[in-house]
Formats: structure tokens, sequence, C-alpha cells
């Protein structure tokens, strides 16, 4: 047996945590980091300190550390890269070994990976850029309650992406009032409508009364239309407690679907919600208010590749994504990259689309991408072709702003999606040709010309600010 | 801006149903529902049929028209068995469905003949 003796004082990082040789075991979890280091500093010292302040290391040595295996439990760096097109940064890849983790805790894996470390003074910025979750990690989490199969099945939604609105104005509405707006959106051909992510219950609306109208027009419009329809109801709570009253009382009404925002309302809460969906037949829609905040900076926060998985691991059924053609920040690749991470079984490694790591999600299902904010009929073409089948279209304006009503704008929608679904299954290229099987849609579909009419010219071209690192030309 | 128009859905009228994907298209032509079969076999699925009559549109089970068509790759041979199934239930609704036999689902499902609404 080896021996180790005790000598206190401060030691190098690298001596302990940066490994270039060690052989990468397929339980561990898997990190890439972008780091921008202070000035003076090597990227091995920088990259060992950061693999240590994110699992088993402090700043000095302690006695208690010959108590246990440290090289069981320890995170090392095994790797560094250049970022193309950047110098004043670099990529660190670090393994930590899965007993690091309680299972089925996406709380506690972020409380490491993303914890102390990021304020750690030798570094400028820290960006935590894809995460590689071992198959056997992934095997001790729960995920969406239901999934894409799933979800299809009970919503008798084939063939084609599932389609909805978010009712607007996003805060003011009676009750009563936005009970009509779902209503009128439903009956016109959405298969979904959502609360926006601020209505919790507030003085103007408090949730029962909008839960109880809201159901009554779902009912309303599936009687009306023969078709499964459903509204989100958006149970994030200031507490758990309340959190689960608003979705007992979901379920109690008959209810399909229930809302959450995961960033906000945490991890911890996200996950427990989740689990009581899968134990009482509930689809899960996820909203993210905050990534921004988390993910927009391209060298420090998180990358939404990260915080997709994170909510695939933790649970919910839709899961925002941005829609590469409206009004919030997208740029095409990189978000086709994490689309794929939340729907595939098995994405492999493709730098192209900021993909770090061969991701193994083995039989979990997969999460609805939802594509959403300023979007509208003209968009229609490029939304089918860039996200499939297996996505969920959401046109909040472009459906309520229709000079008709919501349920002309509703049917507008259906009849362009539908369109677009049956040219593309025809053989046809749907972004070249867009706009012809658009119009002739459109012949049959006075709502469609409507709004093909109103909508025409708008367009959003603004440059990403976050864009994968490519080197400069 | 042309006149704004009511729009004209009513739970009393039975020709307000609609059924799921392509619902709010035309009635497809023989030649679309060509096209429709060729997607479902590139795709490697297995075509089936089932019919209903229109007011129990709502039920997830239909009754399926023999068994699915596994492995069948002949679009002719598909059509041929829709048009007898039409023949058979004249005033039924009839749906084209692809069974994905990898994802356990349906890859696509759509209506291609309509039954009487009244």
């Amino acid at each position: 047996m080896a021996v180790k003796s005790y000598n206190a004082g401060v030691k190098e990082y690298r001596q302990t945590y940066w490994e270039p040789e060690y052989k990468v075991q397929d339980t561990d979890i898997l990190a890439c980091f972008k780091i921008t280091p202070q000035a003076g500093v090597s990227r091995e010292e920088i990259a060992a300190a950061v693999a240590a302040e994110s699992s088993t290391g402090t700043w000095t040595t302690v006695w208690t550390d010959l108590l246990t295996d440290l090289d069981h439990y320890k995170g090392r760096a095994y790797r560094i890269e250049d970022v193309p097109g950047d110098d004043t940064c670099f990529y660190a890849f670090v393994a930590y070994p899965i007993d690091l983790f309680e299972e089925g805790s996406v709380v506690n894996v972020f409380t490491s990976l993303v914890g102390n470390v990021f304020g750690f003074k030798a570094l400028r910025a820290l960006r935590l850029e894809d995460v590689r979750f071992p198959i056997a990690y992934v095997k001790t989490c729960g995920g969406p309650p239901q999934g894409i199969q799933m979800e299809r099945d009970i919503l008798n939604k084939y063939g084609r992406p599932l389609l909805g609105c978010t009712i607007k104005p996003k805060l003011g509405l009676s009750a009563k009032n936005y009970g009509r707006a779902v209503y009128e959106c439903l009956r016109g051909g959405l298969d979904l409508t959502k609360d926006d992510e601020n209505i919790n219950s507030q003085p103007f609306m408090r949730w029962r009364a909008r839960f109880d109208f809201v159901q009554e027009a779902t009912l309303k419009a599936e009687r009306e239309t023969g078709e499964r329809k459903g509204h989100y109801l958006n149970v994030t709570a200031p507490t758990p407690e309340e959190m689960y009253k608003r979705a007992e009382y979901a379920k109690e009404i008959g209810a399909p679907i229930i809302m959450h925002d995961y960033l906000t309302g945490g991890f911890c809460a996200n996950t427990g919600l989740a689990n009581w969906c899968r134990d009482n037949g509930m689809l899960l829609h996820i909203h993210r208010a905050m990534h921004g905040v988390i993910d927009r900076n391209p060298h420090h926060g998180i990358h939404f590749r990260v915080l997709a998985k994170a909510l695939r691991l933790s649970g919910g059924d839709h899961l925002h994504s941005g829609t590469v053609v409206g009004k919030l920040e997208g740029d095409r690749a990189p978000t086709l990259g994490f689309v794929d991470l939340m729907r595939d079984s098995f994405i492999k490694e493709d730098r192209a689309r900021g993909i770090f790591f061969d991701q193994d999600w083995g039989s979990m299902p997969g999460v609805f991408p939802v594509a959403s904010g300023g979007i509208h009929v003209w968009h229609m073409p490029a939304l089918v072709n860039i996200f499939g089948d297996d996505a969920c279209l959401q046109f909040g304006g472009g459906t309520l702003g229709h000079p008709w009503g919501n349920a002309a704008g509703a049917a507008a929608n259906r009849v362009a999606l539908e369109a677009c679904v049956e040219a593309r299954n025809s053989g046809r290229e749907l972004e070249k040709e867009g706009k012809d099987i658009l119009t002739k849609a459109a012949a049959s579909s006075p709502e469609l010309k409507i709004a093909m009419e109103t909508w025409k010219e708008i367009k959003f071209e603004f440059d990403t600010v976050d864009k994968l690192d490519v080197a400069h030309k | 801006m042309s006149e704004m128009q009511d729009y004209k859905s009513r739970v009393s009228d039975p020709a307000s149903r609609k059924f799921e994907t392509f619902s709010y298209l035309p009635q497809m032509t023989t030649e679309q529902i060509r096209k429709q079969i060729e997607y479902i076999v590139k795709k490697g699925w297995n075509p089936g049929l089932e019919h209903t009559e229109p007011e129990h549109l709502m039920d997830n089970y239909w009754y399926m028209w023999k068994l699915p068509m596994f492995g069948e790759t002949d679009v002719d041979v598909v059509l041929k068995e829709a048009e007898a199934c039409r023949k058979a239930n004249p005033n039924n609704h009839i749906r084209l469905l692809a069974y994905d036999n990898y994802k356990q689902s349906q890859g696509t499902n759509m209506v291609i003949f309509r039954g009487k609404t009244v």
C-alpha cells in the first residue's frame, strides 16, 4: 500500500488535478468548460483548478484528504484545446467519477459543476459548454413524464408538428376573458394554447378561476372540432406546496397538460413536478425564463445545450428551444444541435453543431422542442423544414393578431402547417417553394390569405450574439 | 383589407368536426393520396387502414380494415385496399396510418376519405 504523508500548505492544483494521460471511463460525467483565465496563469494550472474546485479540491491541503481515496473521487482535467477564432480563452475537458454525484439529482450535479468554481478569482470568465451524462447516470433519472411518443398517443396527433399559441396580453386579462381567447384559438384549429410564463396567480386573475374557465373553453373546443385539445396551465408557484396544489386541481378538472418554469422554479421543484406528472398521467410543458441570463454570454455561464440536457434528465415533455427564424436569439446549426439532444436517443459529437460529446440517452423519452416567439404563417415552410414533425410550433401574435380574430388566425396557421407537411411528404422543397405552397393553400382558405397579406413584410434579421466558435476567415 | 368574416364552426353542426392531420385542407385527390402513400413507404413504415362512423371519430380505436399491410411497398396495392375499404364503408371516415415499429408509434395518420357528416 502506497504511503502518503501530510504536508500542510498550498500546492499547485496541476499536481493533483491535471492528468493528460487519464483514460476517460464510460461511467464518468464529462464536462467541457470554456475558460478565460487571468493573465499569467498557465492553462494546465487553471484547468486543474476548475476540475478541483468543481469536485473534491479546496485551496489548501487538508489532512482529511488522507482519510479517503482521492483518486476515486476527484475530477480530472484531461484535455485542453484552443477555441477556434478566439485567443482569449481555451477549452478544458474535465472527467468526474460518477460516485461524486447523488443518483437522479440534477440539483446535485449542477451544484458541483457550476457551483463555487464560477466565482473563482483566477478566472476572468468561465462557461460550461457541454456535459456528457453517462448512460449509467441517465438511468437514475426519471426524465420526461410522458415523452414525445406518449404525448402523440394521448393527444392523437401524428405526422405533423403540434400547433400552439401563447395567450396575450401576457398580463392583465380577467379569467373569463382569458378563457374566451383560449376557446377562440382552439376552435380555430390549434392543438394547444399556453399560459404566459409570468401568469401565475396575480390579483387580476387568480389561478383557480383561470383553470376553471380555460378548461371549459378546452372542452367546448373539443366537442366542436372533434379533436383533442389542451391548454398549458402554469402551476409555477412561490412554494412547492402551492405548486402541487395547483397541479392536483388541474388534474381534478381533467386538464391534460400543465406547465412549469424550470429555471426560476428550480431543478428541485421541476424534478418533483415531473415525477408527479408521471404518476398522474399528466403532460408537462416547460418554459425557460432566465435562460438568457445564463446562456447568452459566449464567455460566461452555461450554454443552453447543457440546460436542455438538464431538463431532459429532470423531466419535461416540451421545452422552448428558440425558432431560428423568429424574434429571439438562435443560430441555425447549434439550435439544431440541441434540438437533437432534446429528442433523439443517441447524438454523436459534432463540433459543427456545437456538440462536444457523444450523448447516449438509452430509452429515456424525448422532449418536444417548442419554437415560439415572433413567428407567423410566412415562417411556416422554414419551421417545418428545420424542426420536422417532432416539434411544437407556437404562434402568439401570429394567431391573436389576425385581423379577423383568434379563430381565423388559428385556422390560417393550421392550414399553412398542413399545406407545408403535405407538400414536404410529396417531395417538394419547402424553403424554396414556400411561397407557392402557401399561396395555393390560401386559395381555399380566406383566413390564410388575409394572414399572408397582414404579415408579408415582417422579418427578424439581427445578428446572433452567441455564435458557434469558428476560426476567423 | 377585405371585409371581416365570421368563423363558421358550430357545436350543433357535424360538418364542423375535424379529424386531425390534413383535415384543414380540401379532400385529397387520388394523385395526392398516392404521394402520401409513397412517402410512408419510403420512410419504411407499415401502412394500415381504419374507418369509423363520423359520430364516433373521437374514439382512439376505429375499426381496423383487415390487418396493417406489413412490409407492403407497392403503392397501388395500398390504394386498392383503401378503395375496397371505402366501397364497403361508404359513409365512414377512412384514415391511412403508418406504423413506425422502431418508435412504436404512428409515423403519420390522415383521413383520406371523408364520410357523411350529416
